[in-house]
């Protein structure tokens, strides 16, 4: 760690005068109990890559949103080229030169290259669109970047790298000298990937400066000038990249004190509540395997907590042992049972509790009230339903009870869920799953988004169904989570569970480079 | 749903119909005529006993429309199919029935059952197609509608025709026999004291119609079937996750709402008819979107509205007769739809925004006073 500076502002480049192209100022923004930014700093120096690295949830895309007048920060300045600006909106950001490549593409499918990129900027002449002239310009853009690319092409007909160049040209063409790039090479295969950087190495050689979003970071060492890394919506260090190795940066990211596990009584290990045999997952699109050989079992009292960088098959996970996802080898037993071939139902049933990562998109029907809520995923079972029927009233009052021992706070039961704030939502999932007394609790990210009282809350929760035997399945990209609540501590890494480690004796550097896959770096 | 929500939602749909009622009438003053004297014409139409005969007799066929397209709204289908799948059903039942001779009770459920089981293999044509192969359920049944009616045409004209002694040139199934038809609710009214006009008759399946409003809300929000259903119309990946099966909830909603659709039109075929004939009234299934629309899939306000736009449709009748053109009846419906939708909508949202704050209110207090 020594060898590595934590100043929060690096000295500019020797011989390089002027203005810097960005200068963050402590960057504030507040959502209801949640800070996502807190005093974020950083400079952007003209005609550099600057990467910008941090978990899923570190802060890193409301920084950006910011930066690209998305969205308005509480507290902090912007200065772009020396000039403090307010952004109210992303036309705003684009006047000053700010642009921003998405990490989906927003692209009209059946319009040519050209229609795509002067939409919404078309240059008229006498009320036509003056086709001829917007052509050379894109053309003169596309050759400046070393590819030549067809104009005329409908964008449908492009593939995903081409696509993304396309983007690239649509910022440039509105005058952009500063490219935003969120997470661009998660939709490219490696050799579009190499494509892209040269890209970039073409455009700073042109004096374009590139911010550039991402968690994988040997992609960041290979193409960065600067690395800066969040960590929990603060900044945690700016340093330039040859002075990095993988192992450092992952130490940067992962922090370098970890949570201290707290003891905790063990518990008697009962049968394994879930065990999953050499479980494949294959993308039939891409011809490639999502997840490879993913063995485990948890036992009842055990919490098994699953770390890794987002996007390494944790998802896909989830949507497999859930029945989501037609798995294409191995087997699932639930307590002891083969439910490899059950439907989502039948787990459910079978004692599967599930606390989804993302609640309004998997856990919670928004304008229903939260008895309803509070029946979903159990619909079929005793106090909510009698025979066909919902029985209304034993909802009612299993409601009752989750909101009185799960301290959710509500006006009522017959509220619609909308109404509650993110934290409260969270803890009638969690109440509804733990109240249906399940064998096995898949919880993915179960305090995402909450407030540090409802997060203290739900971790309480989970400790006590443990030592009350239940088994879960952990799945977290917040190492205080991890640490503090986990027995056993597995890596996975490209759909690969690569390690298994003793949270008790867990280094930082370890965990880090497990999670990155600078361990092979260094065993190979 | 508390009080003031209630009252929020009855407010917004009296100023819907009164604004609906404003806009009309300045459509009347651009063409020269009173809107006083027009709509106190089409009141006092509408307070015969035969014209109220009429209206109920008008909204029964709309209500069982409206209730087969809310079926499939509340879990977000679109079944647009809802005339193609009455009026096959409608031919297909009204030829068994007049094939058939049965007990009275049984051969009225004979037919009954026909007209759903034929409405609901006619819809889950297109529910087969949107589970298995991914195809829009609005393109496939419109198409059907299509189809359906041809195929009709078709069967009528060559198979399903009675044979006539001289030759008819009425196009029909054969007659349904006096066991097979419902009666009339006459002697009920004049019961009731009520003097009924010749030529009038009150058609008893509006008490089957009830009977159907309220299994549908038994079945939507009483069962665990309607509540997957309404689950999966909120939010398909939560209900997905709670293990609804997405395609086997498909083929249900879309063959329940098929079987609904089947029995639109039994009221005038079972009570006047006797018989399927070219005069049906037809259109029924795309006026029931509209009233399902109005009506918001709720059961009683649903009925309400297949009531106020029977009433428009038999009221209109008059203007005619006043030098004012009917097509008048037409504008005051589509003003109505629009003004009820957008005022919906505007008490959704007043209503979503008072259950925000008093939840919020609710944590604050909490907070002071500590967790329970």
């Amino acid at each position: 760690m020594s060898d590595v500076s934590t100043t929060e502002d690096t000295a500019p480049p020797a011989g390089n005068d002027g203005p810097p192209a960005v200068r963050l100022t402590g960057i504030t923004k507040r959502f209801p109990g949640v800070v996502a930014n807190d005093q974020i700093t950083f400079t952007v120096q003209p005609g550099e890559i600057h990467a910008l690295v941090g978990e899923n949830g570190a802060g890193k895309s409301t920084l950006m949103k910011i930066l690209y007048g998305m969205q308005r920060p509480d507290e902090g300045t912007i200065e772009v080229k020396g000039k403090e600006v307010t952004f109210r909106s992303p036309k705003d950001a684009i006047a000053k030169g700010v642009g921003m490549v998405h990490q989906h593409f927003m692209l009209a499918a059946q319009l040519t290259v050209l229609e795509n990129v002067i939409l919404g900027e078309d240059p008229s002449r006498g009320g036509a669109i003056d086709f001829r002239r917007a052509k050379e310009k894109i053309q003169q853009l596309a050759k400046t970047q070393g590819v030549p690319l067809d104009v005329n092409r409908p964008v449908e007909t492009l593939s995903v790298g081409e696509k993304q160049r396309v983007e690239i040209i649509k910022v440039l063409y509105r005058g952009a000298d500063l490219l935003i790039l969120d997470e661009p090479t998660g939709v490219l295969v490696p050799q579009e990937v190499e494509e892209l950087f040269e890209t970039l190495r073409e455009l700073t050689a042109q004096g374009v400066t590139i911010i550039f979003i991402s968690h994988k970071l040997d992609e960041v060492l290979q193409i960065a000038d600067t690395v800066t890394v969040i960590r929990r919506g603060r900044t945690v260090t700016s340093v330039p990249a040859a002075e990095l190795t993988a192992r450092q940066l992952a130490e940067l990211m992962v922090g370098s004190e970890l949570p201290t596990p707290e003891t905790r009584p063990a518990t008697d290990l009962g049968e394994a509540a879930l065990s999953v045999d050499d479980l494949r997952l294959r993308d039939p699109d891409a011809g490639r395997d999502l997840l490879h050989d993913i063995t485990f079992d948890i036992r009842g009292g055990e919490v098994l907590g699953i770390a890794g960088v987002e996007g390494n098959g944790q998802a896909e996970l989830v949507e497999v042992l859930l029945g989501l996802r037609k798995m294409s080898g191995g087997r699932v037993l639930l307590g002891g049972e083969d439910v490899t071939d059950d439907s989502t139902r039948e787990r459910r049933e079978g004692g599967m509790g599930y606390i989804p990562e993302d609640r309004h998109s998997r856990g919670l029907l928004l304008p229903a009230p939260l008895w309803e809520n509070a029946m979903l995923g159990h619909q079929g079972s005793r106090p909510f339903a009698r025979g066909a029927l919902v029985d209304r009233d034993g909802a009612r009052q299993r409601t009752a009870e989750i909101i009185e021992s799960y301290d959710v706070r509500t006006p009522g039961a017959d509220v619609a869920a909308y109404a509650l704030s993110g934290g409260n939502q969270q803890k009638l999932i969690v109440g509804r799953e733990l109240t249906a007394d399940p064998r096995v609790l898949i919880a993915a990210h179960p305090t995402r988004g909450v407030d540090v009282g409802a997060q203290a809350a739900i971790w309480e929760e989970i400790r006590r169904a443990r030592g009350e035997g239940l088994a879960v399945l952990l799945l977290s990209a917040d190492l205080d989570e991890l640490i503090g609540l986990s027995d056993r501590l597995m890596v996975i890494l490209r759909g690969r569970l690569v390690a298994e480690l003793d949270p008790q004796e867990l280094t930082p550097e370890e965990l880090g480079s497990y999670m990155t896959g600078a361990h092979e770096e260094v065993s190979s | 749903m508390n009080l003031r929500s209630a009252l929020i939602r009855l407010g917004a749909s009296l100023g819907a119909i009164l604004l609906a009622l404003a806009l009309s009438s300045i459509v009347l003053l651009i063409i020269d005529r009173s809107p006083l004297e027009a709509f106190a014409a089409m009141g006092s139409y509408a307070s015969r006993v035969d014209s109220m005969i009429s209206i109920i007799n008008r909204a029964v066929p709309l209500y069982v429309s409206a209730v087969a397209v809310a079926v499939g709204f509340q879990m977000k289908l679109f079944n647009i199919g809802v005339e193609g799948q009455y009026r096959i059903a409608a031919l297909v039942a009204a030829w068994v029935g007049g094939a058939v001779a049965l007990p009275g009770i049984l051969h009225v459920s004979l037919i009954i059952l026909v007209a759903a089981l034929v409405g609901a293999a006619w819809s889950s044509i297109a529910g087969i197609l949107k589970a298995f192969r991914g195809v829009h359920e609005v393109i496939s049944t419109i198409m059907l509608n299509f189809i359906g009616t041809g195929l009709g045409a078709w069967l009528l004209a060559n198979h399903f025709r009675e044979e006539t002694e001289g030759g008819s040139l009425i196009i029909a199934t054969a007659r349904i026999p006096e066991s097979g038809r419902l009666p009339s609710l006459n002697p009920v009214l004049e019961g009731l004291g009520v003097e009924v006009p010749s030529g009038s008759d009150l058609h008893s399946f509006v008490l089957f119609a009830i009977l159907l409003g309220v299994g549908y809300y038994v079945l939507i929000w009483r069962t665990r079937l309607g509540y997957d259903l309404r689950a999966f119309g909120a939010n398909p990946g939560a209900a997905e996750a709670s293990g609804v099966n997405l395609k086997r909830m498909t083929l249900i909603t879309m063959a329940i709402s098929g079987a609904f659709a089947g029995l639109v039109v039994m009221g005038p075929v079972l009570g006047s008819f006797h018989r399927y004939t070219t005069d049906i009234p037809i259109e029924l299934g795309f006026t029931g979107i509209a009233v399902a629309l109005v009506g918001r899939n709720r059961p009683v306000q649903m009925a309400l509205a297949a009531l106020l736009f029977a009433f428009l449709n038999r009221s209109a009748q008059i203007l005619d007769f006043r030098g004012i053109p009917k097509e008048i009846e037409t504008i005051i419906g589509g003003v109505i739809i629009l003004t009820v939708v957008i005022a919906n909508e505007l008490a959704r949202r007043v209503i979503q925004a008072q259950e925000v704050r008093d939840a919020a209110a609710k944590t604050a207090r909490d907070d002071e006073e500590g967790p329970a």
